[in-house]
C-alpha cells in the first residue's frame, strides 16, 4: 500500500454517543429490583437509629475522629483492621465464584457504574424521550427546546450526583447534624471536599464517561478472561439457530414464518437490531462474547421480546456457553474451578465470622523492650523491660490486675499500677519489669505468659499474651 | 479474522503498514478525552511550577510564589514553601502539635507524684521523654539508658545510682551535671599493695574469693590511712551518694568491666588498673538547654528506666 493510499490515520477518536432504547423484560426487572435495593441501603443507611450506651446513635457510623467503625452491634476498632483483608479476600472469592459461574454479573447487575448509570439513563429518557426523540436532539441545532432538554437533564444528573456524594460523606458521621452542618457552612472542610469530589465524579462518570469506564478503566473486565472458562455462562447470541446457511435476513416476503426462513436456508434472527439499540455500551452483542460486554442481559430482553411477538421460541440471545453452543450440552454448574473458589470463600468467611465472634472486650499487646534487651541488677539478678499497651474496647470502665505464668521464680514490678483502672474506649501504655535469679539456669530465651486479671466487672474474661526473656550466658 | 470482520461489516482501521503481504496492524486510536487529561496535567504542572520551588537555577531554584509565616526567636518569619518551614510551622500550630503542648503544660504544673501515680501522663511521658532522651542522653547512656559496653557511662537501667536514685537527686544530676573522680594510686601503693586491694575489693561482692592473707591485707589498705579507700567508698565498701562513689558489694560495676571478664586473672587485671589509675567522668549540665518541664520529663523516665529509689 503506498502512502497516497493510506487512509487518514487517526490518532485519537471521540466518543461515539450512545442512546440506549428502554427495554421491559425478566432481567429489566430483576435489575430494577436490585437497583431499588441497592438505593434504598445507600441512601437510607446513614439515617437508621441504633440505641448505644456512651456512644453515637446511628446503626451504621465510621467515626474516624473516634477511630472507631460501629456497625450495628459491632464496634470495630483500628486494631480490628485485618478485618478488612478478611472482607476484601470475601469480596473477592465471590467475584471469582460468581464469575466463574455466570460471568459478569456482578458488572451487570451490581456494580455501582451500572446502577448509576442505568439511573442517569433513567433521567435522560424521562427529559429527553426515546432513543430515537434523543438522537434527533442531539443532532439539531441549538435552540430553545435543546437548551431546556440538555440543561434539565445535566442539572437533575447534577441534582443525583450530590445526593450520592451527601449521602456518603453522611456515614462518617452523624447524619442528621451533618446535614444541617453542611447547608448552614457548619461541617469539617473533608465534607465539602468529599461531597463536591464524589459530585464530580458521579456525574462525570455516570453522566458523561459511562461505559468508557468499562472500557478504558476498569481492570475487572480486563482480568476477567483469566476466570472464564468454556462453561462459564454468558450472554450470548446463539450464532447457528440466528444465521442459518445464508445469514440474517429481515422479515420480508418469503421470509415471514419460520418454515420458509428454514426452507430458503436463512435463520431465526429478523436483524431487528433491536439487541443493539438497547445495549448501554453500544456494542452488537451477534459478534460474539467483547470486552465492552458488561453482561447486564439487556438484549436477552430486548430479543425475547421480538420472538415473543412473533410466535417463535425465546433463547436466541441468552445466559449460556461457548460449551453449550458448540455441543449442545448442558453446562455444568459444579466444576472443580467453581468447587474451589467456593471453598476458599467459605473459608474466608468462616476465619472471618470466628474472628469477630472472638472479639475481645479489651486488648492486650505485649512488647518487649529491646535496648537494652537485659539489665543486670545489684543482687546479680537480670531484669527483662516490656512495654503493655491496653486498649478499652466496651463502653465500661474495667479494673485490671497483672500477673505472669510459666516462669518459675520471676517477679512482676508493674511498678505503682500493678492495678489500673481503664476507661470506656481508653488506652494506656505501661512498663512492666521482670526479675529473675539465673541461679541454676542457662542462658537463652524462656518463653512464658502475661496474664491481665479483671477485677471489675466481674464476667470480663482473661486475657493473656506470650512474652519472651532473655537470660544472658552467666561467665 | 480478517474475515470474520468483514462479514460483520465492522471495518477496523489499520496503521496503513503491510508485511510479508497482508500483515497489517490494527489501529485502535485512544479515546479523545485521554489526551485532555494529558494537557490538563500539563495545566497543573505549570501552575505547579508558579506556586511552589521548582526549577533549580545554578545553585538557587525558583521559589514559587506561595509562602509559609512560623515564628522564630520570638518573630514572625516569612519564607517562600518549603516543607522544612512547613514542619516548623505545624509543630508550632498544627492541631497535634497543640495537643502536645497541652500535655506539656498539664504535666509541667503537676508533681512528681501526680505524675508518677497517674498512667495516662505516664504513657505520655514514657513516649516524649524517649525522643527527649534520644536527642539529648543517648548519645553516651545509649538508648534505653543502657550503654553498649561497661565502663564507658554509667548504665542508666539498672538499679543502682551513684549520685543517688530518688527524684530530687536525679533531677540534681540532670540540672547540674555531675563530676565524677576517682584519684589514681599509682604513685601511692606498690604492686604488692595493688594486688591486695584489688583482692579485697573483689571479694567483696564475692566474684573472686581470692587467697584470704592477701584479702585481708588488702582489707587493712582499704579500711586504713594507708590507702583511704573508707573515705568515699566507706568502710563497708557500700558508697556514698553525696560523692557519687560506688557500691563495691554489689553485682554491678560501672567502670570495670568484671561481668565481661573471662577468667579470674582477667578480672583481677581490670579493677587493677582502676585503682592504679583513677577515674575521672563527668556529665554535662543541662539546665539552660532544656526547658523545666523537659527536665521534669527526663527525671521521671530515668527514675522509671531501672526502678528508682
Amino acid at each position: 500500500m503506498s502512502d497516497s493510499q493510506r487512509p487518514e490515520e487517526v490518532l485519537y477518536q471521540s466518543r461515539i454517543p450512545i442512546f440506549p432504547r428502554s427495554v421491559k423484560g425478566r432481567f429489566r426487572n430483576i435489575k430494577w429490583v436490585i437497583l431499588a435495593l441497592a438505593y434504598s441501603v445507600y441512601f437510607l443507611l446513614p439515617w437508621l437509629p441504633w440505641s448505644r450506651d456512651n456512644a453515637p446513635d446511628q446503626a451504621v457510623l465510621f467515626d474516624l475522629a473516634g477511630r472507631k467503625f460501629y456497625m450495628f452491634d459491632l464496634v470495630v476498632h483500628p486494631q480490628d483492621i485485618f478485618w478488612l483483608a478478611g472482607l476484601l479476600m470475601i469480596f473477592a472469592f465471590l467475584l471469582f465464584f460468581v464469575t466463574g459461574v455466570a460471568g459478569r454479573v456482578f458488572c451487570g447487575y451490581f456494580c455501582f457504574q451500572t446502577l448509576w448509570t442505568d439511573v442517569f439513563i433513567f433521567i435522560e429518557h424521562l427529559v429527553q424521550g426515546e432513543r430515537p426523540a434523543r438522537i434527533r436532539l442531539s443532532k439539531q441545532d441549538w435552540n430553545a427546546e435543546k437548551i431546556r432538554k440538555i440543561g434539565l437533564t445535566h442539572a437533575l444528573w447534577l441534582l443525583m450526583a450530590f445526593v450520592t456524594g451527601l449521602s456518603f460523606v453522611l456515614y462518617w458521621g452523624e447524619a442528621g447534624q451533618l446535614v444541617t452542618d453542611f447547608f448552614t457552612g457548619q461541617a469539617p472542610f473533608p465534607a465539602y471536599a468529599t461531597a463536591a469530589f464524589l459530585t464530580a465524579t458521579t456525574y462525570v462518570m455516570a453522566g458523561v464517561a459511562r461505559e468508557q469506564v468499562c472500557t478504558y478503566m476498569c481492570p475487572y473486565a480486563r482480568f476477567q478472561s483469566a476466570m472464564f472458562d468454556p462453561e462459564t455462562l454468558v450472554v450470548s447470541y446463539d450464532k447457528a439457530r440466528g444465521e442459518g446457511a445464508k445469514g440474517r435476513q429481515k422479515l420480508h416476503k418469503g421470509f415471514k414464518t419460520l418454515e420458509e426462513r428454514h426452507a430458503a436456508g436463512a435463520g431465526d434472527c429478523i436483524d431487528c437490531g433491536y439487541c443493539v439499540q438497547v445495549c448501554p455500551t453500544g456494542i452488537d452483542i451477534r459478534n460474539g462474547i467483547q470486552l465492552e460486554c458488561i453482561n447486564c442481559a439487556l438484549c436477552i430482553d430486548a430479543c425475547d421480546n421480538i420472538m415473543d411477538s412473533l410466535g417463535w421460541p425465546r433463547g436466541l440471545i441468552s445466559y449460556t456457553s461457548e460449551k453449550a453452543l458448540e455441543t449442545g450440552e448442558k453446562t455444568r454448574l459444579l466444576r472443580p474451578k467453581v468447587i474451589a473458589y467456593a471453598l476458599a470463600l467459605l473459608a474466608a468467611i468462616g476465619v472471618l465470622v470466628w474472628s469477630v465472634a472472638q472479639q475481645a472486650p479489651y486488648d492486650l499487646i505485649v512488647s518487649q523492650v529491646r535496648q537494652p534487651i537485659y539489665v543486670r541488677l545489684s543482687d546479680g539478678s537480670i531484669q527483662n523491660s516490656y512495654e503493655i499497651k491496653l486498649n478499652n474496647k466496651t463502653t465500661e470502665p474495667m479494673t485490671l490486675n497483672f500477673a505472669i505464668q510459666g516462669l518459675d521464680g520471676a517477679e512482676l514490678d508493674m511498678g505503682r499500677f500493678s492495678t489500673v483502672e481503664l476507661g470506656p474506649g481508653h488506652h494506656l501504655r505501661l512498663q512492666a519489669k521482670v526479675k529473675l535469679s539465673p541461679e541454676g539456669r542457662t542462658g537463652g530465651t524462656y518463653n512464658y505468659r502475661i496474664h491481665v486479671l479483671p477485677e471489675a466487672p466481674a464476667d470480663l474474661p482473661q486475657v493473656d499474651a506470650n512474652a519472651v526473656f532473655y537470660l544472658p550466658e552467666a561467665r | 479474522m480478517a474475515e470474520q470482520q468483514q462479514t460483520h461489516g465492522n471495518a477496523v482501521q489499520t496503521t496503513g503498514h503491510a508485511w510479508d503481504g497482508d500483515l497489517q496492524e490494527f489501529n485502535n486510536p485512544l479515546p479523545s478525552w485521554w489526551l485532555w487529561t494529558f494537557y490538563a496535567t500539563i495545566v497543573f504542572a505549570l501552575v505547579y511550577w508558579l506556586m511552589y520551588p521548582a526549577w533549580p537555577i545554578g545553585k538557587s531554584f525558583t521559589k514559587g510564589i506561595n509562602t509559609i509565616t512560623f515564628e522564630q526567636n520570638g518573630e514572625q518569619v516569612t519564607t517562600h514553601w518549603n516543607t522544612r518551614a512547613l514542619l516548623i510551622k505545624e509543630m508550632q500550630t498544627g492541631e497535634e502539635a497543640l495537643k502536645q503542648q497541652d500535655y506539656l503544660k498539664k504535666v509541667g504544673a503537676a508533681s512528681y507524684e501526680e505524675i508518677q501515680n497517674d498512667p495516662d501522663m505516664m504513657g505520655f511521658v514514657n513516649s516524649m521523654a524517649k525522643g527527649l532522651f534520644g536527642d539529648n542522653c543517648a548519645a553516651c547512656h545509649g538508648v534505653g539508658g543502657t550503654p553498649t559496653m561497661i565502663g564507658q557511662y554509667p548504665n542508666l537501667g539498672d538499679d543502682a545510682w551513684l549520685w543517688g536514685g530518688d527524684i530530687a537527686a536525679i533531677q540534681a544530676t540532670i540540672t547540674d551535671g555531675r563530676m565524677g573522680y576517682m584519684p589514681g594510686f599509682a604513685a601511692t601503693f606498690s604492686d604488692e599493695q595493688l594486688d591486695q586491694v584489688t583482692a579485697y575489693v573483689l571479694s567483696l561482692s564475692g566474684v573472686v574469693q581470692g587467697e584470704p592473707a592477701q584479702v585481708a591485707a588488702g582489707q587493712k589498705i582499704f579500711q586504713g590511712e594507708t590507702g583511704g579507700c573508707y573515705y568515699c567508698h566507706t568502710k563497708a565498701g557500700t558508697g556514698m551518694a553525696s560523692v557519687g562513689s560506688a557500691n563495691l558489694t554489689d553485682a554491678i560495676w560501672t567502670v570495670a568491666d568484671v561481668p565481661g571478664a573471662a577468667s579470674d586473672a582477667e578480672k583481677s587485671a581490670r579493677v587493677r588498673s582502676v585503682i592504679k589509675n583513677g577515674v575521672q567522668r563527668q556529665m554535662p549540665a543541662w539546665e539552660g538547654r532544656l526547658s523545666a518541664a523537659e527536665i521534669k520529663l527526663l527525671t521521671v523516665y530515668v527514675h522509671s528506666l531501672g526502678g528508682g529509689k
